[in-house]
This record gives structure tokens, sequence and C-alpha cells, in this order.
């Protein structure tokens, strides 16, 4: 069983985008459930127990690269899976620009979140 | 090197007696990422209470969490997440062309450490829900 499976053909932006920010994600989303879910438990947060860790600078810039990283791969790979589907024409432009609209709406709310989290401003 | 080779329609989900391991693994992997996508749409909304003020955020999180089903459905989204994250690893592997020939084994061994994990971590996802 030597067959190569794999449905993507390596080529262009997206896709080796879709690859790199895999690569972080598989990191970080496991670290974020560990610290609040095992280190810290989700029953227990606090507002001020989520600022204390927000208002680190290091935690601040990996919660806001895990937000644009999460969101890029998830409206990317949506977008992947419809045009596998056979998405095409003007409805494939059509919800290219609609998963566009969602995830920079996505990034910019999560990001307004984050600052009000932080004591930092 | 892309090798092409006829597994018929995935899509015609009909066939699911006949899916490989690779059929199910990128069945399971569309799905876990669905889920995931629509989580993160949703965890932003619910922290946005953060806007409002600290207290609002705190009740918010504290009355969620207070919930079974919202325990039940942590649960599920960790089981949704790990196995998306082992997956994932192996389709990285898949890509760099690593461990063709092991990559049946390697879904099967993902699906074994998911379901291992999550069972593992249900005592501390609902601690305190009863």
């Amino acid at each position: 069983m030597a067959d190569y499976y794999s449905s993507f053909e390596p080529k262009g932006t997206r896709w080796l985008l879709q690859r790199i920010t895999a690569a972080f994600l598989v990191v970080v989303l496991a670290y974020h459930f560990m610290l609040l879910h095992f280190v810290n438990h989700a029953y227990e947060i606090t507002f001020a127990g989520t600022q204390a860790r927000m208002s680190q600078v290091g935690y601040f810039i990996t919660m806001v690269l895990f937000l644009i990283a999460g969101t890029f791969h998830g409206v990317n790979g949506v977008y992947n899976a419809l045009v596998n589907q056979g998405l095409n024409g003007t409805q494939k432009t059509a919800v290219k620009w609609l998963l566009v609209v969602a995830g920079v709406m996505l990034i910019v709310q999560g990001i307004r979140v984050a600052i009000a989290m932080t004591n930092l401003i | 090197m892309s090798q092409s080779y006829d597994r018929g329609l995935i899509e015609d989900f009909g066939r699911w007696q006949e899916f490989s391991a690779g059929m199910w693994a990128w069945i399971f992997h569309k799905f876990t990422g669905w889920v995931l996508i629509g989580y993160l749409f949703t965890h932003i909304a619910v922290l946005s209470t953060a806007t409002v003020d600290g207290a609002t955020y705190t009740q918010t999180l504290q009355s969620l969490e207070s919930l079974l089903v919202v325990r039940v459905l942590e649960v599920g989204l960790l089981a949704v997440a790990v196995f998306h994250i082992l997956n994932g690893v192996r389709l990285l592997f898949v890509d760099l062309g690593v461990g063709l020939e092991a990559q049946d084994k390697a879904f099967y061994a993902a699906l074994i450490v998911s379901a291992a994990i999550t069972v593992a971590s249900i005592p501390t996802f609902l601690m305190g829900a009863f």
C-alpha cells in the first residue's frame, strides 16, 4: 500500500500556508487544551485569571497568531472542501468572498476580544 | 510524486462498506474540520463577553460550565480536536512522502490514541459538573 493518497496537489501559496498553519496549530491547539482544561480548569475560569494570562506579551502574541492561523486553516479548509465537492463558477467566487469576509471579521473581533482581556493598553 | 488511482466517488456514501482506511480518514478529517471551524466562531462569540466587562465574562463562562450538556460537548470537542491533530500529523507525513507504507496503520493508531486520550480526559472534563 504505497499509493500516494494526498488529495492535494502541491502547488500555490494556499497549499503551502495550509500545511505551515497545520504544523503550528498541532502544537498550539494541544497546548491550549492542556493549559485551559488540565492545568487550569475551564469551570474555574474567571476574568482575573484570563487577564493575568493574556497580559503576558508572549502569551498574547501566541494567542493572536493562534487565532489567525486557526481562522486561515479553517476557512481555507472549508473552501477546499467545497471546491472538492464541485463548487465552481459564480457560486465559487461568491463563496470565496463570503469566506474571506467571515474570516477577516472573525480575526478582527478575536483581536478586539484579546485586547479587552489584557491590561496592556 | 503523485500517483493517480481510482477509488471511486467518496461522496457516494452508500458505498461505505467498500471504503478503505484512507477514505474513512478523509471523511473523519473533513467532519472534524467542519466541527472545529464552527466551534471557533462560537468560541470567539462567547469570549466576546469580555468586551462588555469582566463580571459578564466570568458569569457567562461559569454559567455555561455549570451545564452538564456543555461539559459533554467539551469532551466531544476534545475527541474531535485530538483526532484532527493526530490525523493531521499523519497527513503532513504523507505530504512529505514519509512512511507511506504505514499510512493505514497510522490512521488506526490515530483513532485508538484519540479514543484513549478522550476516555482518560472524561474525569477532568466532568469534574464538579454534578
